[in-house]
């Protein structure tokens, strides 16, 4: 048995570690060069865009790189030792002891076909070599440390029986099973709700510091990371250009890519109003094409071509902070970071605009059919229920809630790809909520176009980009041969896609590029309203920003009403002027952005806005845990759909009578017991520490 | 992941060549589909070339030469037992092959492609109906049915289309609805339909195209395997009508002989019939590999 390391080892060094992968087409460089440590005790979170080498890194730390990758040149050290010169029985032996990983997708790191239970006794039963019994007692103990309600239960139940949070806490508990000196975390929340992510992430914290265990935590969303750690590292194609702690990174970040980053996502309380997202323009290089010099040189608004060409970069630490490192010849140099401020020229406000969307008592079942072989008894999911809304003209109506909650069922009752139950949906004054898209004429489908959530899908793989919007044209604008080609080069223009795009497959572009295309698929039919169901979610932040920009300087342009369907209250913030919150099919809160963000909240409005993760440490944000999960549509609670979970309720009223519907004078809707009055009085859940 | 799409990126230059090409370029890097590349175009050269190839006429009686003679320099195969020439029969022989079997495919596909999109596209009682149907197909032992069909309208090509198209149209079937049923929920699907596309249009533009990689990999082997059936339905004596150079009613006139020591008459047939085979099938794989990768 190897001795315990000397006090003051780092848990893990990585110095000057180079990460290839090898294929059939040569050695592929993912990481170049990198070099941090982390102590005992110590939280860095990793991030960047995707493609950056966060995950290699990751898995080059667990020593896990699969077949094709290797590292190729300098240490990674876990206390103290060469991992390189470990056997696979050492190696063995520290993995999931001293070393452990929570991986993205937990269902795909818990066997279905063993109980949970079953599979956490396992790890002190394999590695300690604990007697069954004490292993049990353990297991139990750690179910209960993850806060997982009634641990006896969950330990009986096989992984698809719980939820996914659920999952993840049992992944997490199991990674901490053998109380390793090093969890390897990534992206332990990107599949998870906001209110499940916010509770692991506070978990994540909280064991964090019980255990002493170091956390390399890797995301992609830069609030995440000021939640859980203390220090940040900004990784930028296969480079650590920023490291330093969170406090000193985010006040002052010294490299032009971190500054991009924060630049470019909505913090929660900013609008389109005030400071705008600027988004990085470009791309990360391939590994196989990377510049000279600087790697984020191509991109970088303040690159200097005599120094910024002229070969590798050193790391530098700021002389305020040694800690702070940055790799960067202009460090130095750059002025205070400060938010951009100054919005965008905004179009008159629309409020006396025409009503081009009015939504009334809006009901959308479905009955599961009893097939006959099946036998099973037929139930009602209520997807949506008495939905009540309206929008003008030329602004942004925002839906956002928890997936289930029912915002891309209304989505596809609005566009015809579900047929209403009951209730009316007039667009322009014409009810079009029981006519199937198949039912409706050209002019209405072409009124109501929709932007998809995955751009993977959203484009036809076999079509090339201008088939896809000229078929459109063709459809709903009946146009022909050259006018239509030429409308189509005009909107590839629009959506700032070069004409030349028109000949090139789905495959052949970005994700970001794949969902401008499909924008100017959905303007072919100039539409009267845009339905966005989540179109920036599965994007960059870089991208993301991008989209955002594009999608408010068309609907300006073309006064199109877009409605934007979000879980992300930092965009929708950003972005909308109303905003609809549902939960279990039913919308609990109505207003402007502005009545939404401020007090009086719903309950369920307060707990969302507590939960978003804020990329700013210096934001204060009021801390509301939802307990249990989101009950099953099947069975609706008779009172208050938010019951259930609310921390505000206020009896058995609450479960026994459906709420009433609370209206200012200005059109502020809340659906709840606790008079309106009361409401206004709850402190807002955002303050800054500067104010 | 970022972990495992990264490095499997084909470089630029192969992206930008039209499909086919780049399909043929990364077939270059699978071994084994060269190999069954390699077999297959082998035996389309061998049919098309046929006549000028072959020595002798195939239904040519040579008596001059005499039956069932061993090979010489003048009839690699020697004769058989009327003193047609061996070689230019199994020549002649690959032409038919090379025939029925991909024209039985294509008819198997056009049928099996129609039942399996209305099937995953409509769902519902449609797709009860038509599946209800192809498992009853399914359901018999495909030999019997094979027979019992060639029985009833007689041995020849047409027949041997019509037979493979039934038996063969359910399993297609299978295959397409299950990728008509996963592709139908995709978002150009659902933007097809907000454009007002008819559904035929959806069918054939919009999901089929996109099923294309594993059918190509199914039709590659099925053609196979309909090979293999054409021999065993000559072997069985129900296949193609005398004297058309038939491989499996070769291996069925010869056989005999193999106790004889005249091993070759049967062997030489059965090795053509599995080289094509053979062919086929590594051709599949390395398609399925390429298609694995893309």
């Amino acid at each position: 048995m190897a001795s315990p390391p000397p006090a003051g080892t780092p848990v893990l060094e990585l110095d000057n570690a180079r990460i290839s992968y090898f294929t059939r087409a040569g050695e592929i460089n993912v990481v170049p060069s990198i070099s941090f440590k982390l102590q005992q005790g110590e939280a860095i979170g990793l991030v960047g865009e995707s493609g950056c080498g966060k995950s290699t890194v990751a898995f080059s730390i667990m020593k896990y790189l699969g077949g094709a990758g290797r590292l190729t040149g300098g240490r990674i050290l876990f206390e103290g030792r060469d991992m390189g010169s470990m056997s696979d029985s050492e190696l063995r032996r520290i993995r999931g002891r001293r070393l452990a990983m929570v991986y993205q997708d937990p269902m795909s790191s818990l066997n279905p076909v063993i109980p949970v239970g079953r599979q956490l006794m396992e790890v002190p039963m394999i590695h300690q070599n604990a007697s069954e019994a004490d292993a049990r007692k353990r297991a139990l103990q750690m179910l209960a440390e993850v806060r997982l309600p009634d641990p006896e239960s969950i330990f009986d139940r096989y992984p698809h029986q719980i939820s996914g949070g659920q999952q993840q806490r049992v992944v997490i508990a199991m990674a901490l099973m053998a109380e390793p000196s090093l969890l390897v975390m990534d992206e332990p929340t990107t599949g998870l709700d906001v209110t499940v992510e916010a509770a692991v992430l506070d978990l994540v914290r909280d064991l964090r510091r019980k255990h002493n265990s170091a956390i390399v935590f890797i995301s992609h969303n830069l609030g995440t990371v000021v939640r859980v750690c203390d220090r940040i590292g900004v990784m930028y194609a296969g480079e650590l250009v920023e490291e330093g702690p969170i406090t000193s990174v985010f006040r002052d970040p010294r490299h032009p890519y971190t500054r991009g980053l924060l630049e470019c996502i909505p913090v929660l309380g900013t609008d389109k109003h005030s400071s705008p997202l600027v988004p990085i323009p470009g791309q990360v290089p391939p590994a196989l094409h990377r510049p000279k010099g600087c790697i984020f040189v191509t991109r970088c608004k303040f690159a200097d071509q005599e120094r910024c060409t002229q070969g590798r970069i050193a790391t530098v630490g700021m002389p305020d902070d040694a800690t702070h490192r940055v790799q960067c010849v202009r460090a130095q140099e750059l002025a205070q970071w400060e938010r951009p401020h100054g919005g965008i020229a905004q179009a008159a406000q629309a409020r006396d605009a025409e009503e081009v969307l009015s939504v009334v008592n809006l009901r959308k079942f479905y009955d599961t059919s009893t097939s006959i072989f099946s036998g099973a008894e037929s139930y009602q999911i209520k997807a949506l229920n008495e939905i009540s809304m309206s929008a003008r003209r030329g602004m942004t109506l925002a839906i956002v809630g928890e997936s289930g909650c029912g915002k891309s069922t209304f989505a596809k009752v609005l566009t015809g790809l579900e047929k209403a139950t009951e209730g009316r949906v007039a667009v322009d004054g014409l009810d079009i909520g029981m006519i199937s898209v198949e039912k409706r004429t050209q002019g209405v489908k072409g009124k109501l176009q929709m932007v998809f959530q995955n751009p993977e899908s959203t484009l036809n793989p076999s079509h090339s980009v201008g088939f896809a919007i000229e078929r459109s044209l063709r459809r709903l604008k009946s146009m022909k041969g050259g006018a239509m080609r030429d409308r189509a080069r005009k909107l590839m223009e629009i959506v700032k896609l070069p004409g030349d795009f028109v000949g090139r497959k789905p495959r052949q572009l970005s994700g970001g590029q794949k969902q401008r295309v499909a924008i100017a698929r959905a303007l072919a039919g100039d539409p009267d309203i845009i339905v966005a169901d989540e179109p920036v979610s599965a994007l960059d932040v870089s991208v993301q920003a991008a989209i955002i920009n594009l999608l408010m300087e068309l609907q300006s342009q073309q006064q199109a009403t877009l409605i934007f369907i979000s879980h992300d209250l930092s965009v929708v913030r950003y972005l909308a002027d109303r905003v609809a919150v549902m939960y279990l099919g039913r919308i609990v809160e109505f207003g402007t952005v502005e009545e939404i963000f401020e007090p009086p909240y719903h309950p369920y409005t307060e707990a969302l806005l507590s939960a978003v993760p804020i990329a700013d440490p210096d934001r204060q944000q009021k801390r509301i845990l939802l307990e249990g999960a989101m009950p099953s549509p099947r069975d609706i609670p008779v009172g208050c759909p938010f019951a259930t979970r609310c921390p505000r309720k206020i009896g058995s009223i609450c479960d026994t009578t459906p709420p009433p519907e609370q209206t200012t004078n200005t059109g502020h809707r809340i659906l709840c017991h606790i008079p309106m009055a009361q409401l206004r009085e709850v402190e807002p859940i955002l303050s800054s520490a500067a104010e | 992941m970022t972990i495992i799409t990264a490095p499997l990126k084909t470089p630029q230059a192969k992206r930008s060549l039209p499909g086919w090409l780049r399909t043929v370029s990364l077939l270059r890097e699978s071994p084994v589909g060269m190999i069954g590349a390699f077999l297959v175009l082998f035996w389309c050269f061998v049919a098309i070339f046929a006549p000028w190839i072959a020595p002798f006429n195939p239904n040519a009686n040579l008596y001059e030469i005499g039956v069932n003679t061993p090979p010489t320099w003048l009839n690699w195969l020697g004769t058989d037992d009327q003193a047609r020439d061996l070689l230019s029969r199994i020549i002649y022989g690959s032409r038919l092959v090379l025939t029925i079997a991909p024209l039985a495919t294509l008819c198997a596909y056009i049928v099996g492609c129609t039942i399996g999109l209305l099937a995953g596209y409509y769902r519902g009682w449609v797709d009860s109906v038509l599946m209800q149907v192809c498992n009853i197909i399914l359901s018999f032992p495909v030999l019997v049915l094979y027979v019992i069909i060639m029985m009833k309208f007689g041995p020849s090509a047409i027949n041997i289309i019509v037979a493979v198209t039934f038996i063969a149209s359910p399993q297609v079937a299978r295959l397409v609805r299950s990728q008509t049923l996963e592709l139908r929920e995709r978002e150009y699907v659902a933007a097809a339909k907000m454009r007002g596309e008819p559904a035929w249009y959806i069918m054939l533009v919009e999901i089929l195209p996109n099923a294309r990689g594993p059918l190509i990999v199914d039709a590659c082997l099925r053609t196979g395997y309909t090979a293999i059936t054409i021999g065993i339905l000559g072997f069985l004596g129900v296949g193609l009508r005398p004297p058309d150079p038939d491989w499996g009613g070769m291996i069925n006139a010869h056989y005999g002989f193999m106790l004889g020591g005249q091993v070759h008459m049967a062997l030489a047939p059965a090795i053509a019939l599995s080289s094509l085979v053979v062919g086929f099938s590594f051709l599949a794989d390395g398609l399925r590999e390429i298609s694995l990768r893309d």
